[in-house]
């Protein structure tokens, strides 16, 4: 349960050795415990001790795995242990290697099940554990690749659409119950995820993306709802984006994107 | 008699499901609000909890989210308000839903009072109960619950029973904040007045160390003794502040004007505040305005003022829902007591949050007597301070903890009623007895169905 000044008491990140996703967990400094939730124990037990070396009090972990449906439900409930979770964190995806799968379409489907469906999944367990203790807030990991099919990401772009299309809905679908969906679309962020490719134009680190959800959620805790259900990091992305969109495809094909 | 519904914080409708929140308006959840009518629907709604449980909530006016219960059934027992006095004039029981500002109205033509009263008349009996409220008279009176000689609880099993101070479960119930079951009807032992007014003495002081002392030699001459401090004036941190004192008005005390009808009730309207100010409008500069204008006038000294009880007790009233003119981010009330030999610490954190520019809209210092058996129970020797801090555009998530840290070295606790911001550790270190609330609470409730938000964030009710 969140206090009064919009302090955070219990985190739940889905896809828990996301770079990202860790970040927002370090800035939004839950104050009694933070859950990782992740299909590798391994590197989750890395992360974990890299959050509780940062000061985090009683980080743990339990197994999601994209696709489990059921067992991610059963997992995740059983890992808060009756505790209310203030913030639910989906983080899942993978980029994917858009030449590979042109030549090879099964690793589509691999790549739809951990972007489309892990997020899908992330997010309609979050907002049923959170919709059924009258608070909390879903933060979804979109991107900026939702927006306009590209040349180079667009298998990844189609499936970061659905996720972005089903955290709209899931706001409207919320509406009364207590429940905040923040919709996140980053740019380009140097992660894992990033590693090894030619950064775009305002690239920013995962902590920046953090630093920044962290001061929307502060804000929208006070009631401010209107304000910042739709992020975009960095922030300047907004009206980026709002050009690109706005491009005839000619031109958008044109761009070394 | 008439009740009214349980607003406080706000409870934006949508069915009987609401977004509530508590009078600080700086919490909030959804719950679901069930109307009760009589006893039996109350052992009903109990029975019928769902896994988020189900706790009373009076008329909202604790500060923090005590009565919220996210997702769960909140009971409104606004309809429980009937009030009886025995035939000796000796005990009066009333439905835990009535309101005190309405029993005062009944009471007070009978030459009778509530034993202790908090600095608001909207309060519920049921929620002076499981906050043990104390008021002015504490150094004398000690809180509400050492008056009460017996309740009636409906169980975590959906039974009555009928409580005495004799009970353990009687003290956990009493400072239980709801968690040990709902209180359905309390009978207390009224005070007798001769009037319906006070006799008023008001002093003002430079500095907080002479104000303290002087309480500490008032408090053995009067019935009701407190103190308002001006937290962001301009003689240095902790500038000034206004000791008021009194007791109750005898016949002769009155101007003939009024003997003849010394029991008449206060005719006083409230005024509302706007609805809506953006967050923040309270900054610095508003408070200092608000602070100025309350010390100039309720400052000014005086001696032997007559005060109706209903302006001296529960001043604040005049101006409904006053809470919204901090904004849409609310405010805390922070209110902690510390033991006598620890009363340099009010100064502390005073100095503190002059530092860290949070300005204090009202801030009122008091000094409580002994407490009682209740292990929750907020009382205890010592000097109590509440403070009520916007929350908007201040710093208060930063310097809170350090002051969190003060108040629990030196031995000091905080107030559940008011409180939106201890943490469970914080909270548990203030009261040694917690274990032996909860294993009482347990045989109370075994399945835990009482439980709220509140106890949710400070881990009253353990989680599972
Ligand atoms: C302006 C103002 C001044 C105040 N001054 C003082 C003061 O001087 N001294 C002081 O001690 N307090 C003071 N308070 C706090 C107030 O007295 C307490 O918070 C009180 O509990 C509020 O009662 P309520 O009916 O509004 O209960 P709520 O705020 O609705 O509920 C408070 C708690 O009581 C429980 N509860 C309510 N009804 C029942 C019931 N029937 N059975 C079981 N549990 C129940 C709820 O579950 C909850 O835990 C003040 C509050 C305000 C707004
Ligand atoms: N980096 C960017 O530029 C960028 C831009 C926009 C949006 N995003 C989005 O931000 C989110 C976080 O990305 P990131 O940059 O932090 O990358 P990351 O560090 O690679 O994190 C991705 C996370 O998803 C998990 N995951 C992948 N497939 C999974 C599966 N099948 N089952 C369970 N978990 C799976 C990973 O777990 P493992 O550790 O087990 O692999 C990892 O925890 C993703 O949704 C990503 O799409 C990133």
């Amino acid at each position: 349960m969140r206090d009064g000044m919009g302090r955070i008491q219990h985190v739940l990140l889905i896809g828990g050795t996301s770079d990202i996703g860790r970040a927002i967990v370090a800035s939004l400094r839950p104050s009694e415990g933070t859950v990782l939730a992740g299909r590798d124990p391994d590197a989750l037990r890395t992360a974990a001790s890299g959050l509780a070396s940062a000061g985090l009090p009683n980080v743990t972990t339990c197994p999601f795995v994209a696709g489990d449906g059921r067992a991610n439900e059963e997992s995740l409930t059983q890992a808060l242990q009756g505790r209310d979770v203030d913030v639910v964190i989906v983080a899942v995806g993978e980029l994917g290697d858009q030449r590979l799968i042109e030549a090879e379409p099964s690793e589509g489907s691999r790549l739809a099940t951990s972007t489309y469906v892990g997020g899908l999944e992330g997010s309609l367990i979050g907002s049923r554990l959170l919709a059924s203790q009258g608070h909390g807030t879903l933060v979804v990991l979109s991107s900026v690749a939702a927006l306009r099919p590209r040349r180079s990401n667009f298998v990844y772009g189609s499936a970061k659409a659905g996720l972005d299309f089903l955290a709209r809905g899931l706001r409207d679908a919320l509406r009364g119950t207590g429940v905040d969906v923040v919709l996140v679309r980053p740019g380009f962020v140097h992660s894992r995820m990033t590693e090894g490719l030619p950064a775009a134009p305002l690239a920013i680190t995962p902590s920046a993306v953090g630093a920044q959800v962290a001061r929307i959620l502060a804000r929208r805790a006070g009631g401010r709802r209107a304000a910042g259900s739709v992020v975009y990091a960095p922030p300047a992305l907004r009206y980026v984006m709002a050009v690109l969109r706005a491009l005839p495809g000619p031109v958008f094909r044109r761009l070394p994107l | 008699m008439t009740g009214s519904a349980p607003a406080g914080g706000s409870a934006t409708h949508a069915g009987d499901t609401r977004m509530v929140t508590g009078w600080g308006r700086c919490t909030r959840s959804v719950a679901h609000m069930v109307q009760v009518t009589s006893v039996e629907d109350v052992s009903h709604a109990v029975t019928n909890a769902g896994v988020r449980g189900v706790v009373a909530r009076g008329a909202g006016r604790s500060y923090g989210d005590a009565s919220q219960n996210g997702g769960g059934s909140l009971l409104d027992l606004s309809a429980l308000n009937q009030a009886r006095l025995s035939s000796d004039g000796a005990l009066v029981t009333v439905g835990a839903g009535l309101r005190l500002d309405d029993l005062m109205r009944w009471l007070l033509p009978q030459g009778l009072m509530v034993p202790v009263s908090p600095g608001t008349g909207r309060v519920t009996i049921g929620g002076m109960i499981a906050a043990d409220v104390h008021g002015k008279n504490h150094h004398v009176d000690g809180s509400f619950g050492s008056h009460v000689a017996s309740l009636d609880l409906i169980d975590g099993r959906g039974e009555q029973r009928r409580l005495n101070p004799e009970q353990p479960e009687f003290w956990a119930t009493v400072g239980g904040m709801g968690l040990t079951g709902v209180i359905t009807s309390v009978a207390f032992r009224p005070l007798r007045v001769e009037t319906a007014y006070a006799v008023v003495n008001v002093e003002r002081f430079a500095r907080l160390q002479a104000l303290m002392d002087a309480m500490r030699e008032q408090d053995r001459r009067r019935r009701y003794t407190v103190a308002w401090l001006d937290n962001v004036g301009t003689g240095g941190p902790v500038g000034r502040g206004i000791l008021a004192t009194g007791d109750n008005a005898a016949i002769g005390d009155l101007d003939p004007s009024r003997m003849g009808d010394p029991l008449r009730l206060s005719q006083d309207r409230a005024l509302t505040a706007p609805r809506t100010v953006p967050s923040g409008l309270l900054n610095r500069a508003s408070v200092g305005t608000f602070n100025a204008a309350w010390f100039a006038w309720e400052g000014r000294p005086r001696t032997g003022e007559i005060q109706h009880l209903t302006r001296f007790f529960h001043p604040l009233d005049r101006v409904e829902r006053w809470n919204h003119i901090y904004g849409r981010k609310g405010f805390i009330q922070y209110q902690f007591v510390v033991p006598d030999n620890a009363g340099s610490v009010v100064e502390e954190v005073l100095a503190a949050l002059h530092r860290a520019g949070a300005p204090s809209f009202l801030t009122v210092l008091k000094r409580f007597g002994e407490g009682n058996p209740g292990p929750l129970s907020f009382p205890m020797p010592g000097w109590t301070l509440a403070l009520d801090l916007p929350v908007a555009g201040s710093g208060l998530k930063d310097v809170l903890p350090a002051l969190d840290r003060m108040v629990v070295e030196a031995g000091g606790r905080f107030y559940l009623a008011k409180d939106a911001h201890a943490s469970p550790s914080s909270f548990a270190k203030g009261y040694p007895r917690l274990d032996e609330w909860r294993r009482c609470r347990d045989t109370l409730d075994p399945e835990r169905r009482f439980v709220s938000d509140l106890a949710r964030r400070l881990e009253l009710v353990p989680p599972g």
